[in-house]
C-alpha cells in the first residue's frame, strides 16, 4: 500500500499538469473560433444533461488541424524552426565540446570553479540575459563599436533582427546543457584508458578518436537533445533578437494567440509542436536508457 | 633428461634485455627511485614486491614511458629507450585496473593495438584468435567487457596486451581484482602463458605469496631501493636483510652479540640462557651486534628435551590453527614470545599440545639465518 502510494505521487503530478493541460489544449483545437468570452466554441454544457454532452462531441472537429496544412505559413514555420534548432544545436556542440573537454582536463581543484563559472549566467534572468546580448549586437552596440574603434570595419555590421542574432542567442543561451552532460561523460573517462590505448600504439590524438570521443558520444547525444528540444519552440529569443524574416513556430503562436486571439488555431499549433517534439523525446530517453545499461 | 636450469642472471655471458643504470626519478622533492640498478633477463618472470609507496609502479610505469627517469639511463636490447614514447615501444602493459575500452567488444578490445599497426585483415583476424585461444575467450568474442566476469576480463586485458608479441610484458597488480580461488588458478595460468610464448614479464604486486609463486627472481623494493634480488628460495631461506626477512613470510628475530670461531657464531641474546648456536658465511666481529631470523615451520616443538643444538623452555601462549598446520606462540622466561609451526598430520583430537602447556622448542645450528641489519 504505502508502495502504491508512492508510485501514485508523480503519476497524479503528471496527471494534473500535464495530461488534463494537455487534454484541454485539445479539446480548444477541436473547437471552432467564436466572438465570445472564451473565444471558442462549442462550450460544454452539462445543465442540458446527456443531450448537451453529446451536441459537445458532435461538434468537435480537425477542421484547424486541415486549415494549418492549407496555409503555407505554418508548415514554413515549423521547416524553419527545425532548420534553426538544428544549425544552433550544432554550433552548441562545436563550441561547448572544447569547452567541457577543457573542464574535464583541468586540475581537480579547479573544476568546482569552472563548474560555477558555466552555471553562474543562470543566476540572471534570461529575458536580462536576452536584452542585454540586443545591447551587444545592435548597430550601435558594444560589439560594433568596438570593431569600428579597432578600425577593423568601417560600417557598423547589421547583425541584431537578423537570423545571426537568434543563433548567437539560442548557442549562448543553451551552451550550459550542452556543457555539463559532455563534461560528465569525460569526467568519469578513466585515465588508465587513455594510457592503454597509448601503450597499445596509439598516438594523443588518435587515442583521443579511438577512445574519449566515442565514450563521450551518450554525452554529446544528451547535450543535443537537451539544446534541440527546448530551441524547437524557442519563443523569447527570435522575437527578441529575430527580424521579422525569422520564421519560428514559437513565435506564429504567439502571433495566434494574443494578436489573432483564435485559440482554436493556435491550440492546434501547440498540438503538432508537441507531435514533433515526442520523437526526439523518445529517441532521449532511448539513448538514456542504453547509456545506464552501459554503466551497469 | 636432465633439463638446464633457467638462471641467466647467473651467467656473465648472458646480455640482459633490460638494464637499470643509476636510475632516479623524482617527483618534486620527493624521491621514487633512489639510484637503482637492475638487470632483468629474456624469458624471465621478474617480480617487483614492496609495500605501497616503496617505487614499484614508478618503475614500471618508466619500463613503460609513461614516466621518464630523472637521473640515469634505461636500456631495453642495449638501447637507451629514455626519450621513446610509450605508442613506439616494444613493451605493452597490462592495467591493475585493466583499463578494457568499455565501447568495444572483446575482439576489438585484443585487436586494437595490431589495427594500429596498420595488419592486413587476414593477419589480425589469424592473431586475435590465437590470443583467445590462449586465454580461453573463444565465447565472449562479441561480449562487451560490461557482460564479463572479473576473471574473463582479466584474461581479456591479458590476451590484448600480449597480441603485439611485445618484447616484454609489465602487469601491474594483474591478479589484485579476483578472489582468492581464482587468483591461485590465474597465478598458474600466467605462469603457463609466459612460458608458452617466451615473453619477458615483469609483475608488480605487494602480495608476498603471489611473487613467490609465479616469479623466476624477486626484487623486494623499500623506499625507492632495491634490498633484495634474487630467486624466491634464496630471498625466502637467505634473506640479507631484517626487512626482507619480516617482509617475505613470517619470522622470529632474536638480537644478540656475535662471537664468532670460524663458521660458528654463539649469540649471546641474554644473561639468564645459554647463547644460541647458528652457522654463517659472513665475518662477525667480536660482540658485533646481530639478529637471528628463523622461520617458525623451523622451529620444532616437543614435551621432552631435544637434542638439538639449540633448545629453550617456554609456555605455549597462543594457538592459531589453520587447519593444515598450526602456529603455537611460545613464551620464554625472558618475555621473548617464538612462533613454531607443525603440520597437522593428524587428526586434532589426537593434537598433544594445548594452552599453557610447558613446552621445548629447538632448531639446528644451520636453521637460522644471521644478519647484520
Amino acid at each position: 500500500m504505502r508502495r502504491l502510494i508512492l508510485i501514485a505521487v508523480p503519476y497524479l503530478w503528471l496527471l494534473a499538469f500535464f495530461l488534463v493541460p494537455f487534454l484541454i489544449v485539445l479539446k480548444i483545437a477541436l473547437s471552432d473560433y467564436n466572438l465570445s468570452i472564451p473565444p471558442y466554441a462549442p462550450q460544454l454544457d452539462l445543465s442540458q444533461g446527456w443531450q448537451g454532452i453529446k451536441d459537445f462531441f458532435g461538434d468537435l472537429d480537425f477542421e484547424n488541424f486541415t486549415f494549418l496544412t492549407t496555409d503555407d505559413l505554418y508548415w514554413k514555420a515549423y521547416l524553419s524552426s527545425l532548420k534553426i534548432a538544428l544549425i544552433s544545436t550544432f554550433i552548441t556542440l562545436l563550441v561547448g565540446y572544447p569547452i567541457a573537454y577543457g573542464m574535464a582536463q583541468a586540475p581537480d581543484e579547479w573544476r568546482p570553479t569552472l563548474m560555477m563559472l558555466v552555471i553562474l549566467p543562470f543566476w540572471t534572468s534570461f529575458l536580462i540575459r536576452v536584452y542585454s546580448w540586443m545591447g551587444i549586437l545592435s548597430n550601435e552596440g558594444l560589439l560594433n563599436k568596438l570593431l569600428l574603434s579597432l578600425g577593423i570595419i568601417d560600417q557598423p555590421l547589421i547583425i541584431l533582427s537578423t537570423n545571426t542574432a537568434v543563433y548567437i542567442g539560442i548557442v549562448y543561451t543553451y551552451l550550459p546543457f550542452m556543457i555539463l552532460p559532455i563534461y560528465a561523460a569525460l569526467e568519469k573517462l578513466d585515465g588508465s584508458l587513455l594510457e592503454a590505448a597509448e601503450d597499445l600504439g596509439c598516438s594523443r590524438l588518435s587515442a583521443f578518436w579511438l577512445v574519449t570521443f566515442p565514450l563521450s558520444r551518450s554525452g554529446m547525444v544528451a547535450g543535443c537533445f537537451l539544446v534541440f528540444i527546448p530551441a524547437l519552440g524557442e519563443f523569447v529569443i527570435p522575437s527578441l533578437l529575430g527580424g521579422s524574416s525569422t520564421l519560428m513556430i514559437g513565435k506564429v503562436l504567439w502571433e495566434e494567440f494574443f494578436s489573432n486571439r483564435d485559440w482554436p488555431v493556435a491550440s492546434a499549433v501547440a498540438v503538432v509542436l508537441l507531435l514533433i517534439l515526442v520523437i526526439p523525446i523518445v529517441l532521449f530517453q532511448r539513448n538514456q536508457q542504453r547509456q545506464q545499461e552501459a554503466d551497469r | 633428461m636432465p633439463q638446464k636450469v633457467f638462471a641467466p642472471w647467473d651467467d656473465p655471458q648472458e646480455k640482459p634485455l633490460i638494464q637499470f643504470k643509476n636510475v632516479t626519478k623524482r617527483f618534486g622533492s620527493f624521491t621514487a627511485i633512489d639510484n637503482l640498478n637492475l638487470d632483468i633477463f629474456e624469458r624471465e618472470f621478474f617480480a617487483l614486491l614492496g609495500p605501497s609507496g616503496c617505487g614499484k609502479t614508478t618503475l614500471m610505469r618508466m619500463l613503460a614511458g609513461f614516466e621518464t627517469p630523472t637521473e640515469g639511463t634505461i636500456e631495453l636490447s642495449g638501447k637507451d629507450i629514455g626519450g621513446v614514447p610509450p605508442n613506439q615501444r616494444a613493451v605493452n602493459m597490462m592495467f591493475q585496473s585493466y583499463a578494457l575500452f568499455p565501447h568495444l567488444s572483446v575482439w576489438d578490445n585484443i585487436a586494437f593495438g595490431l589495427k594500429r599497426e596498420g595488419k592486413d585483415k587476414g593477419a589480425i583476424e589469424t592473431r586475435v584468435s590465437e590470443m583467445m585461444r590462449l586465454t580461453r575467450l573463444e565465447k565472449f568474442r562479441n561480449r562487451k567487457p560490461h557482460q564479463l566476469s572479473g576473471g574473463q576480463r582479466q584474461r581479456v586485458a591479458l590476451a590484448r596486451s600480449l597480441a603485439k608479441a611485445p618484447k616484454l610484458l609489465l602487469l601491474d597488480e594483474p591478479l589484485g581484482a579476483l578472489d582468492r580461488k581464482l587468483r591461485e588458478e590465474t597465478q598458474f595460468e600466467l605462469m603457463d602463458i609466459q612460458e608458452k610464448t617466451g615473453t619477458t614479464f615483469v609483475i608488480v604486486t605487494h602480495d608476498q605469496e603471489e611473487a613467490m609463486t609465479v616469479a623466476s627472481r624477486v626484487a623486494v623494493m623499500d623506499e625507492g631501493k632495491l634490498v633484495q634480488v634474487a630467486t624466491p628460495d634464496r630471498i625466502y631461506e637467505g634473506p640479507n636483510s631484517v626487512y626482507v626477512a619480516d617482509f617475505i613470510g613470517d619470522v622470529n628475530i632474536i638480537e644478540g652479540r656475535a662471537h664468532q670461531t670460524g663458521d660458528k657464531v654463539q649469540v649471546i641474546w641474554t644473561e639468564s640462557e645459554p647463547p644460541l648456536m647458528a652457522t654463517t658465511q659472513k665475518n662477525f666481529s667480536l660482540d658485533q651486534k646481530c639478529y637471528m631470523a628463523i622461520r617458525p615451520e623451523k622451529v620444532a616443538i616437543s614435551a621432552d628435551r631435544p637434542t638439538a643444538s639449540n633448545a629453550l623452555k617456554g609456555k605455549i601462549l597462543d594457538i592459531a590453527y589453520l587447519g593444515n598446520i598450526s602456529t603455537y606462540h611460545v613464551e620464554l622466561p625472558t618475555g621473548h614470545v617464538i612462533k613454531a609451526q607443525e603440520a597437522n598430520t593428524r587428526r586434532i583430537a589426537r593434537r598433544h599440545f594445548t594452552w599453557e602447556d610447558e613446552v621445548w622448542i629447538s632448531w639446528t645450528d644451520t636453521a637460522a639465518v644471521l644478519l647484520e641489519q
